[in-house]
């Protein structure tokens, strides 16, 4: 593993039952860099994500985190490897009986000795990057679904991480929203040097966030480069998905017709 | 047959992780204290209400054949003992697993659902630690106590129903009452009240924690919790009164 590497992903594979979700999948990504997972929906983008934080485990194949070898990994270790990294979930996934400060608080009091006060600045300080610093008494129900995204984020960010895994951070915002979110977390690329994957279906915000792309096609990778590499690249799939092409027949007849 | 195997063994596997996770550090405190509440006092007024009824039912029942054989007397007696050894931890329990198994169910099957769950475990905490052993804990130490609630709603019942007919002072009905009583009709009985929360507390939360299938997931997990566990106290109390009349003779007379 190069000393660079921050994630590293050694043909991996997973199926659920009879389905094969990944299929020898192996990809890289560097300190300071955000690789975008594209592909059509089941595809097993979310699933990678989750193998590299081991709330799943491959049936084949290793995945690095650093020097660690997280699918060995169990109990305390498992715990300390998992603390370098920050998980955003496509909904937000906070606690609904919790208040947002409270979902914040939570893993800091658990995991950590820090004291009430450094507890609180933390909050304070990760809230107001998200600009949420105004609503940490109200409920996760009532935050819209930009605020739970960010909410999410800022939880992510509590024991300030150096790897950031994202799933679907624009998936059902408006434009301008989804523009927020993605401000928020090219500023912890640039800020902070984290290591990201975002899995995304936003082509607009994969090409402002991603420095190379991963292109999954039924469990393959098919594709994994920058995005001005895979704009040319043989397979139709990846050419579709980083060019943002429209197709099918009706899109070919409205071509032809023009 | 070989599903039932399979969820057999996959519970068996379950409660004994759990019975592992308990004597684990940290010892989750706070959740367990915040789960008796939400167990136990959020049942009491269901428990108070079902044991005062039911205490007031059963002496109408007993009345009318005990006063065939001149033998009112043993009303008390028949009232405490049924439902100390009992009625009791029985009703006690099917109640809870209605309420509580139900509500531990539904609520772990949804955080699994809207990936709260995951979150947990990304955050590097242990999801079972914090949500399954504080919720079983906490009916294993709170049906007991809502047993003993149940027996004395019970005998109250009795006592008013009773009092309504023959005016019979409370002083002598609860003479009558605990007349002959020995720790060998108590204290199994409530021992048998926390292999019910056990099971309460361990079938719920199996089926919470363990579904993966969305909205539909979530009322499934709900429902199997009760019927399950339901089920499986009504079988746990055949063999348990087995068990008790071996190891407590007296309790049999």
């Amino acid at each position: 593993m190069s000393g660079e590497d921050s994630i590293r992903l050694d043909h991996v594979s997973k199926s659920f039952g009879e389905k094969q979700v990944l299929d020898d999948v192996s990809f890289s990504v560097a300190c300071g860099e955000a690789i975008c997972v594209l592909g059509r929906s089941g595809t097993g983008k979310s699933v990678t994500l989750k193998l590299v934080l081991a709330l799943l485990k491959p049936d084949a194949g290793h995945i690095w985190i650093g020097e660690d070898e997280i699918t060995q990994l169990e109990g305390h270790e498992l715990s300390r490897v998992r603390r370098r990294m920050g998980f955003l979930f496509q909904s937000g996934a906070l606690f609904d009986s919790l208040t947002l400060h409270d979902n914040l608080a939570l893993p800091l009091h658990r995991l950590t000795k820090k004291s009430r006060d450094e507890i609180e600045e933390i909050i304070d300080r990760v809230l107001g990057q998200v600009e949420l610093a105004g609503d940490k008494q109200k409920m996760p129900h009532e935050l819209s679904g930009g605020m739970q995204k960010r909410a999410g984020l800022a939880r992510a960010l509590v024991f300030e991480p150096d790897i950031l895994l994202v799933d679907e951070p624009s998936s059902g915002l408006d434009r301008i929203t989804a523009s927020e979110i993605d401000d928020l977390l090219l500023d912890q690329k640039v800020r902070r040097r984290s290591a990201m994957i975002i899995v995304t279906h936003d082509l607009h915000g994969a090409r402002r966030l991603g420095d190379r792309f991963v292109v999954l096609d039924k469990g393959r990778l098919v594709g994994f480069g920058t995005p001005q590499e895979l704009e040319n690249h043989e397979n139709q799939t990846v050419r579709r998905l980083v060019g943002g092409i429209r197709c099918g027949r009706i899109m070919s007849a409205l071509g032809s017709s023009s | 047959m070989v599903r039932i195997f399979d969820f057999v063994g996959a519970v068996g596997l379950f409660g004994l992780r759990v019975i592992a996770s308990a004597f684990r550090i940290p010892f989750e405190f706070e959740q367990i204290w915040r789960h008796i509440g939400e167990t136990g006092l959020r049942s009491l007024a269901l428990v108070v209400s079902s044991g005062l009824a039911l205490g007031v039912v059963m002496t109408l029942h007993t009345r009318g054949a005990l006063v065939m054989f001149g033998a009112t007397a043993m009303i008390p007696k028949l009232q405490s003992l049924g439902f100390f050894v009992e009625i009791g931890p029985l009703v006690a329990a099917l109640l809870v697993a209605g309420r509580v198994g139900a509500g531990n169910g539904a609520v772990l099957a949804d955080m699994r659902a809207t990936e709260q769950i995951d979150a947990i475990e990304a955050l590097s905490m242990d999801s079972f630690k914090f949500l399954v052993v504080p919720r079983v804990v906490a009916c294993v130490i709170a049906l007991p106590l809502l047993t003993t609630f149940m027996d004395f709603c019970g005998i109250t019942g009795g006592y008013l129903s009773e009092y309504s007919i023959s005016h019979i002072s409370l002083h002598l009905y609860l003479t009558r009452a605990f007349q002959g009583m020995e720790w060998s009709n108590f204290v199994p009985p409530t021992l048998k009240a926390l292999v019910f929360g056990f099971i309460i507390g361990t079938i719920s939360c199996f089926f919470g924690y363990t579904t993966n299938e969305g909205a539909e997931g979530v009322g499934r997990a709900a429902t199997s919790s009760v019927v399950v566990s339901s089920l499986l106290i009504i079988l746990a109390d055949v063999m348990l009164v087995k068990i008790i009349f071996l190891v407590f003779p007296g309790s049999a007379a």
